[in-house]
């Protein structure tokens, strides 16, 4: 007879993503076991699977003698209807045991509105949501990832979190839980403990004290738990552990293909991004190892596609000393080189050109803004002269499609500068009447408008979110004002975004509105079959919290935030001063035309930071 | 063109068929053999699957089709690199050349399991026997153009039905795989059509063996 779960199964969309048993997969004997983790992902396989970050510390804690971590993904809503229909509890991939069996339950969290899904999983394992609830070192969560640089949302459910980069860290957290499980210790002693490992923050020991406005009027640690934890960060990538023998699906994810890491950290200071500034000081990797890291990526894996992803690859020094090899490595294996993130200066187009041997990939801009003005604001370093320059070199040579970014709601932003995208996107269809070969194939430009999100730790982290009504104005004063049949408009919704900025920059008092909204049915946020606004405004209502407090009333600069806990490297001075900046329509040119003083690089003991 | 002949068990069983042919592609990479590909704009690693198999199916007979560049390896040595380089569930057989010409394969022999969770009801086997005996059996197919009627008999060269379990019926089936093709769940669908009350609880089908019109083993 087959047993249920195969029966489940049966019945539900792409199972391979529920089995385990890919190419790459790491299993161990249970008798050689002390520790074990189950390593969640609070999305779809298909995404999680895509991750690099996930990849790397799979490898790293399956490195380590006794421990064995496994993967979990959020199931889809039709596997999840069957689990709670048939009380099938959430199981990892790889042993296919309930993730309530496991020692510890790690999160890795890239996006805010992934919280109703580790609510959700939480559940669906059967471990208790709320901290407190869990007695014991059994089912300890901990969580890492951008996210966890404001995790006050999280504090009530996360025992606590890892932040920066985990390749040291990890290994640092699971040797304490193995000695601490070993001894016997209590859930308080190894969090003790723990908290004392540099970029450990245990929510439980800091109290939050709130002002009769509702803005935060301290922040306590409890019992000598340290005032600042520091982020950690990898100083010599070339010498860090890298994943070459990475796990192969067995079915289709959204980025199928090895990845190279080309360096860390971001030189060029965009105001409103978030990893721009919280993965500093920026860190290289020799084209060498590289190389020798693709080659032994793609021998393993097999696969037809190399990716070099970097936050913006043109920048790295290395760039042709590493495409000078691999692009005669991949021509001859027949494997795919792509290069995104590129800028739009000569190199990079030459480099285009040589890449486009295999396919022709699209031309994607992303100003942000529609002004130069606007763009100094911001400290995008992209001129329009660059932009028809690319546009010009690409029409000519047979392109006939762009695609260009922009976000509505920036600091400062007028009538004035959302025309000005349609002014870019009109000299953008000018451009190509001029050099395209033939205006018969006519041109597609694609635009795309997105609601800005002010971030924790960026220079825009005190600013106010414009009204959801305001930036609907804003997308139909912009729609009125193009009149090309050769452009498509697409604008998101506001809701996700005004979520989205709610957690961003959220305290405690979030908890039980997550609570409440996963019980509410939320869940799977960040797709749009699923995402429904309402069950969240539900739960705001419920918990008698305003989402205004955290969007549009913005946050003063004398204000205790509610991740001063944290420190990502960068100071708070540094963001106020690129703050004042922005207000004076100053740019701040990239670290390479003189280090702006952001305070990162003293992060770095053993090596220089290489901005 | 060599010809493996391999099978699907286990959890591969869940891995549909565009996802198998990448799984081999990549597994050809992997083992250092290097798979021809089609000219073309859009150039493709040169393998193919005889007769797609159905998500969930279990099969010990699927061909693959494919062609190597360069020296000439020999084909106990591509089976063995392969199956080191693939995944659990999935097991190359056997590497041949001069493989039939895949439009004499005709028949298709599997067993369609049927799971009963309270027993197999005391008649079911002569009642289900007696279905299949009848000189016309219409269900419902659905195609590209909606849901069409389709007579099963024609498509049936032999069924016979047996008890295997405590509560399991096996139906195996010799059906036609191609032009046109009976897919063995519709077996399963004429008894929930015609014998609601015998309608399993569950059931689950596996591929035994692949022949021509004269049911020779087909290779």
């Amino acid at each position: 007879m087959t047993d249920l779960k195969h029966r489940i199964l049966q019945s539900v969309q792409k199972p391979a993503r529920y089995t385990g048993g890919e190419w790459g997969e790491i299993k161990k004997d249970l008798r050689d076991v002390r520790v074990r983790v189950a390593f969640c992902f609070p999305d779809t396989y298909e995404i999680g699977m895509s991750n690099l970050g996930m990849r790397i510390l799979y490898g790293i804690m399956n490195q380590m003698d006794g421990v064995w971590c496994e993967r979990v993904f959020t199931p889809w809503g039709d596997m999840e209807e069957a689990m709670r229909k048939h009380a099938v509890p959430l199981w990892a991939l790889e042993s296919q045991d309930s993730v309530r069996d496991f020692d510890m339950i790690a999160f890795t969290i890239g996006y805010e509105m992934s919280y109703s899904n580790i609510l959700n999983m939480l559940t669906l394992a059967g471990v208790p949501l709320r901290s407190r609830d869990r007695q014991g070192l059994k089912n300890m969560v901990f969580a890492g990832g951008v996210c966890a640089f404001n995790p006050e949302p999280l504090a009530e459910f996360v025992d606590f979190f890892s932040l920066g980069e985990g390749e040291e860290i990890t290994v640092e957290i699971l040797s304490l839980y193995d000695r601490a499980k070993a001894e016997d210790w209590s859930k308080e002693a190894f969090l003790r403990q723990v908290s004392r490992i540099p970029g450990v923050y245990v929510p439980g020991f800091y109290r939050h004290e709130y002002n009769g406005d509702g803005t935060l009027a301290a922040i306590v640690p409890l019992d000598g738990a340290p005032e600042i934890v520091t982020k950690r960060i990898v100083e010599d990538l070339d010498k860090a552990y890298f994943p070459t023998k990475m796990v192969v699906p067995s079915t289709e994810i959204v980025h199928d293909r090895a990845n190279l890491e080309v360096f860390r950290g971001c030189i060029r200071g965009c105001r409103f991004c978030q990893a721009g500034f919280s993965c500093r000081p920026v860190r290289k990797k020799s084209p060498q190892v590289l190389y020798e890291q693709a080659l032994e990526t793609l021998a393993h894996c097999g696969s037809n596609e190399i990716n070099i992803s970097s936050l913006s690859t043109s920048d790295y020094r290395g760039l042709k000393e590493l495409t000078d090899l691999l692009i005669p490595y991949c021509a001859r294996q027949r494997v795919n080189l792509s290069v995104p993130s590129l800028r739009a200066d000569n190199f990079s187009r030459e480099l285009m050109e040589k890449l486009q041997t295999v396919r022709k990939s699209g031309l994607t801009f992303a100003p942000e803004a529609g002004t130069q003005r606007l763009r100094d604001v911001i400290n995008k370093n992209l001129t329009e002269d660059e932009i028809l320059n690319t546009c010009a070199r690409a029409f000519s040579g047979g392109w006939n499609s762009v695609k260009l970014y922009f976000m509505l709601g920036l600091p400062t932003e007028t009538d004035e500068d959302v025309l000005g995208i349609a002014e870019l996107v009109y000299k953008v269809i000018r451009t190509w009447k001029e050099n395209c070969g033939n205006q018969r194939r006519g041109l597609r430009v694609h635009v795309a408008t997105a609601y800005f999100v002010p971030k924790p730790h960026t220079p825009f982290q005190w600013e106010k979110q414009i009204t959801p009504q305001e930036y609907l104005r804003r997308c139909r004063l912009l729609k009125s004002n193009f009149h090309s049949k050769s452009v498509e408009y697409d604008y998101h919704s506001p809701d996700l975004s005004r979520l989205e900025a709610v957690f961003a920059r959220g305290d405690r008092r979030l908890g039980p509105v997550i609570e409440a909204a996963v019980r509410n049915g939320a869940r799977l946020d960040g797709w749009d079959e699923y995402f429904d606004y309402r069950k969240w405004q539900a739960a705001f209502r419920y918990c008698g919290v305003d989402e205004e407090f955290y969007t549009t009333r913005g946050y003063d600069e004398a204000e205790i935030l509610p991740w001063d806990t944290i420190d990502t490297g960068v100071t708070k001075a540094f963001l106020r001063r690129e703050r004042k900046r922005a207000y004076q329509q100053q740019v701040t040119p990239d670290c390479r035309n003189g280090c702006a003083g952001c305070g990162a690089n003293q992060l770095l003991k053993e090596v220089a930071c290489d901005a | 063109m060599p010809r493996a002949l391999f099978e699907k068990t286990g959890n591969a069983v869940y891995i549909s068929h565009l996802d198998l042919m990448r799984l081999f592609q990549r597994a050809f990479q992997r083992a250092g053999l290097r798979l021809t590909h089609t000219q073309g704009f859009n150039q493709r690693p040169s393998v193919s699957i005889a007769l797609p198999l159905s998500l969930g199916m279990e099969s010990g007979c699927e061909l693959l089709d494919f062609d190597l560049e360069g020296q000439p390896v020999p084909n106990e040595q591509i089976r063995a690199r392969l199956n080191d380089a693939l995944i659990q569930g999935v097991r190359v057989l056997s590497v041949y050349d001069n493989g039939r010409k895949r439009k004499e394969l005709a028949l298709l022999e599997s067993a369609v399991t049927l799971e009963y969770d309270r027993g197999v009801p005391a008649d079911a086997q002569a009642r289900i026997s007696e279905l299949f005996a009848r000189k016309t059996l219409s269900v419902e197919k659905k195609g590209k153009n909606g849901v069409t009627d389709q007579d099963l008999i024609p498509m049936i060269r032999r069924i016979s039905v047996r008890q295997v379990q405590a509560g399991e019926l096996e139906l195996r089936v010799l059906g036609c795989c191609q032009n046109p093709t009976l897919n063995p769940m519709q077996l399963e669908a004429a008894i929930g059509k015609y014998l609601p009350d015998l309608t399993p609880d569950y059931s689950r089908c596996r591929r035994i063996e692949i022949y021509d019109t004269k049911e020779t083993i087909f290779r």
